[in-house]
């Protein structure tokens, strides 16, 4: 029988604040797991630490709730041990591009078939709104007692140059728009990076729901300008269509360009999708034939309760 | 009792093939019969700076190095100046007669501590600054001195195979200085033919060159050298004997029992095993399709520590290899694995510290840290094996420890067995038990990971178990891994987590808690592998009607404190030997067992303790002129 989103929903009580846009990235996970039919115990959804942390055990799916900026590294581990394994990684932007930050680049090398989505607030919520690592230099959320000295991270060209094979942005009030990334950043052959625009309503009242609506750009017909513009609407072709170093370069630089759009104009969809690079599970079965019907997590390692692996032509070549 | 105990010595400059010379030195003469325990000293650099080997040779078991060297083979001069005063009466040197007027300033690498102090020494004896100078006192030493031109041996080699291109091969400078070596001793030729055609296997035209070389050398030796007093002609071989390296033994260990996953970041001295594993990625398996280890290198140890949880949550045994800096990055994560439960075994390859201490240098550095590790209160194990071959069948035991009891466990190893070539009996894969204790093959009914059970340790499910769907979180959880901090259940779920202390305590058997070789009034008390030097300096004691007993601490953490303390009730003296500076083990002793540690000897220069030294302590403790705090400095 089919799956509804309600079933990949845990009766936790869910203690975001009233408003957080966290709630629309977890509903647009479950609907698109569930769109996806995707069974839900070969599904496992990894968390950070924070408030997008709690989102694993919202999502009634194997949830692992991990560290601070460590996620990608637990959610690589499980997903290269049993490849047959569906999974998302989330965290928050601080814990992805602060705390985080080298795993993030790693993971791009290499490349393990799963999706992670940021969630981007610019702000360190559950510590009380410090800046973080997507805040502007010398912008000053609500709880700073001083503008930001930081410059900020653009997550979206730090993945295309990290390589990251699939690189998108959402919005966290756009729930269907997100629900139909996140489908294709899961089914994409290789690491897919959702960077979701997710206002924080306590701490960050900078970059509101209002602000992205664009409520303040009113022109005098009071027609709202929203800021934010979806790609495809726009004739915008993320896809690196075949393997030459020009066509490569033009999509990575395109995607970069993009990237660097802000203010007024912020677009959101796939800026980057590029599936000639394999992928780590397809590396590591080059050089272990049978990996990917023999993964580390399905080997028999014994029988009747002793080792059943045959190491004797490695002892063969010690022995003298 | 007429007995062979023979030690060979050759240094030179890093990457000139001092570790090639050696191997083909070792496996000689384990083909030949003997035991052997060779060491590798080397300093954090890729090429140029001092590195050597000791190789002993026995015709008895064998578990340490000793401070005399028969023979040095040495190619420059600093082997000669670092070593010179090694080597025993009687003993030899075989050395580049072209050194002879290198004086102490021209050998860069001599770093100026060691240069004042060797200096004091010339100038005290009245002796040139230069090899020569050595060579002089050396020889009053009673030393023979066997001087030969390298560069005349590869021109006459070169002439005699008209292969010009071998007159200027340096690199054949190793394998001259085996062979010269090798020849004096009278081994006999065909075993060095021979086992340089295995090494050289898959390089046919080098192993021919290297065939030839050697051919030539030995010759050389055995015409033109005088008379060497100790001969190595070869003994009856023991069937089934491996020449290992001290990495190999967990390697092995962690493909025998179904180690699937290692991730790991390079540092010295662990990665030579993660290499190997990856090296024999592709396992055979007993009626079953081939089998294989995915070893990943990561970002940092932070990233190896989290995939290896990771894929320990998916079922797969998992396991990652470092050494002290690398673990000091993971202790957030044992914390994670030790409050969700998860097993996962972290083989801590020790070294010098604190900081990068000594890069490339030995030290039993970690224990309390290791006991210690991680912020907060959680069960974890940690065990250390004593030499290569308890490695092996250790390692199965640690996998099967972190299984049953759903903890992470650190095997502690070290730099001195990493890098130690040793004789030992085959390995047995058979004796390999694995046991994954509570690990679910299937899920009925409701399924809690973190539910309440009579001995405290719940059923596992994995990741992608049908019907097993869990929660895992580092901070405190109910029953089914969703977060809490009520009061009641925290108290509950920490108790209970704890509770595995004293069932690890009840459970793992004796003998693989502790191991004692006798209990005497004079108790020696050690962990790791300080055991080996222990125990040949014992039997050079027994041999003059002084008995002294040892006991071997393996299972370090919980501590044994009340096994330990029932064992050792009939010793009067106890004396703790390891290679820190603080007594670790005896610090550890005295918290569990309640008793003071009577003398310690301790070794923080970073080189591996020798037989001789411990002897020479023990010796003065049964005397009563021992200091409480002996302290070992021997070895360049």
């Amino acid at each position: 029988m089919a799956l509804k989103m309600a079933d990949f929903k845990t009766d936790v009580h869910n203690d975001w604040c009233p408003g957080c846009g966290d709630f629309g990235i977890v509903n647009a996970i479950q609907m698109a797991l569930a769109e996806m039919g995707v069974e839900r115990d070969k599904t496992a959804i990894f968390s950070g630490i924070g408030c997008s942390g709690k989102t694993s055990h919202y999502i009634n799916t194997y949830g692992v709730h991990t560290l601070h900026g460590r996620v990608l590294t637990f959610a690589q581990g499980a997903k290269i041990a049993n490849p047959e394994m569906t999974i998302v990684a989330v965290g928050g932007d601080g814990d992805g591009l602060g705390i985080g930050a080298g795993h993030f680049v790693a993971a791009g090398r290499r490349n393990v078939n799963m999706t992670y989505i940021i969630f981007d607030n610019g702000v360190y919520g559950l510590t009380k709104g410090q800046a973080s690592p997507t805040l502007k230099l010398g912008e000053q959320t609500k709880s700073l007692p001083s503008p930001n000295t930081n410059y900020n991270v653009n997550p979206i060209g730090l993945a295309v140059a990290s390589g990251f094979t699939f690189v998108a942005r959402g919005y966290s009030y756009d729930v269907r728009h997100l629900k139909d990334l996140i489908i294709q950043a899961v089914n994409h052959k290789g690491l897919s990076f959702l960077d979701v625009l997710q206002p924080c309503p306590t701490y960050n009242d900078l970059n509101t729901r209002d602000w992205y609506a664009g409520t303040d750009l009113m022109d005098e017909a009071q027609k709202r300008h929203s800021r934010i513009y979806k790609l495809e609407e726009h004739g915008y072709d993320p896809e690196v269509h075949y393997n030459e170093e020009a066509e490569v370069n033009e999509r990575l630089t395109q995607a970069l360009i993009k990237s660097l759009e802000w203010g007024n104009k912020i677009p959101i969809g796939v800026f980057y999708k590029n599936e000639i690079i394999t992928p780590y599970t397809t590396r590591l079965k080059d050089k272990i034939p049978n990996y990917m019907e023999n993964p580390p997590a399905k080997q028999n390692i014994s029988k009747n309760g002793i080792s059943n692996t045959d190491i004797s032509h490695i002892l063969d070549s010690l022995e003298v | 009792m007429s007995s062979t105990d023979f030690t060979w010595l050759i240094g030179g400059p890093q990457g000139s093939g001092v570790e090639s010379g050696a191997n083909i030195f070792s496996r000689v003469c384990a083909e030949m019969g003997y035991q052997v325990f060779g060491k590798r000293e080397f300093y954090s650099n890729i090429k140029g700076e001092h590195s050597y080997f000791a190789v002993r040779i026995s015709d008895q078991k064998i578990n340490s190095n000793v401070n005399d060297v028969t023979l040095m083979a040495s190619f420059d001069a600093e082997t000669i100046f670092r070593h010179y005063n090694e080597v025993i009466s009687g003993g030899g040197i075989i050395y580049d007669a072209d050194l002879e007027d290198v004086a102490t300033d021209r050998v860069h690498t001599l770093d100026a501590p060691f240069r004042e102090r060797l200096h004091k020494t010339l100038e005290s004896k009245n002796k040139p600054f230069s090899i020569a100078g050595v060579l002089e006192i050396a020889k009053e030493n009673g030393v023979k001195l066997y001087p030969v031109s390298f560069k005349a041996i590869l021109e006459a080699l070169a002439e005699e195979t008209e292969n010009p291109r071998l007159k200027g091969l340096v690199r054949m400078f190793n394998v001259i200085g085996v062979s010269l070596s090798l020849g004096l001793v009278k081994m006999p030729p065909d075993s060095l033919q021979k086992t340089i055609g295995t090494i050289f296997s898959k390089k046919k035209e080098i192993a021919k060159i290297n065939q030839q070389t050697a051919n030539y050398s030995y010759n050389y030796a055995t015409a033109k050298f005088e008379e060497f007093h100790h001969t190595l002609t070869g003994i009856q071989k023991e069937p089934g004997t491996l020449l290992v390296q001290g990495f190999q033994g967990t390697a092995l260990g962690k493909m025998a029992c179904g180690c699937r996953m290692q991730p790991y970041y390079p540092i010295t001295p662990a990665s030579d095993e993660s290499v190997f594993l990856e090296s024999n990625e592709i396992l055979e398996m007993i009626d079953d399709r081939p089998g294989s280890t995915a070893v990943i290198q990561t970002e940092d140890e932070i990233c190896a520590m989290g995939m290896t949880i990771g894929s320990a949550l998916t079922g797969t045994r998992s396991a990652t290899c470092t050494s002290g800096p690398g673990f000091a990055l993971m202790t957030e994560m044992l914390g994670w694995a030790g409050i969700n439960e998860v097993p996962v075994v972290i083989t801590n390859y020790q070294r010098s510290g604190p900081s990068t201490g000594l890069p490339t240098r030995h030290g039993q550095d970690d224990l309390l840290f290791s006991v210690f590790a991680g912020h907060g209160d959680f069960p974890k194990i940690v065990y250390a094996s004593g030499d290569v071959e308890e490695s092996f069948y250790d390692t199965g035991n640690v996998f099967n420890y972190a299984d049953v009891f759903q903890v992470p466990v650190i095997h502690l190893m070290d730099k001195f067995i990493a890098s130690s070539v040793v004789t030992c009996p085959r390995f047995d894969s058979s004796k390999i038990t694995i046991n994954r204790g509570k690990l679910l093959d299937k899920v009925e009914g409701e399924y809690e990971r973190f539910a309440f059970t009579e001995d405290g340790i719940s059923p596992r499910s994995r990741l992608g178990l049908d019907n097993g769907i869990f929660w895992d979180t580092g901070d405190e959880s109910d029953e089914k891994g969703h977060i809490t901090e009520d009061p009641v259940l925290r108290v509950k779920m920490m108790d209970k987590r704890m509770s595995r202390l004293d069932l690890i305590l009840k459970e793992i058997p004796e003998t693989e808690k502790v191991v004692s070789f006798g209990v005497e009034d004079y108790t020696v008390i050690t962990w790791g592998s300080s055991k080996g030097p222990i125990l040949d300096a014992i039997d050079m004691l027994k041999k003059e009607g002084i008995s002294i007993g040892l006991v071997q601490i393996k299972l370090l953490h919980p501590f044994p404190g009340d096994y330990v303390t029932s064992l050792l009730k009939n010793a009067k003296i106890i004396i703790d030997v390891e290679a820190n500076h603080s007594a670790q083990l005896g610090k550890l002793f005295k918290q569990n067992v309640q008793r003071d540690i009577d003398y310690s000897i301790l070794k923080y220069t970073g080189r591996a303790m020798t037989s001789t030294e411990i002897y020479d302590s023990l010796k003065k403790i049964v005397e009563n002129k021992a200091d409480k705090r002996e302290v070992l400095m021997h070895g360049a």
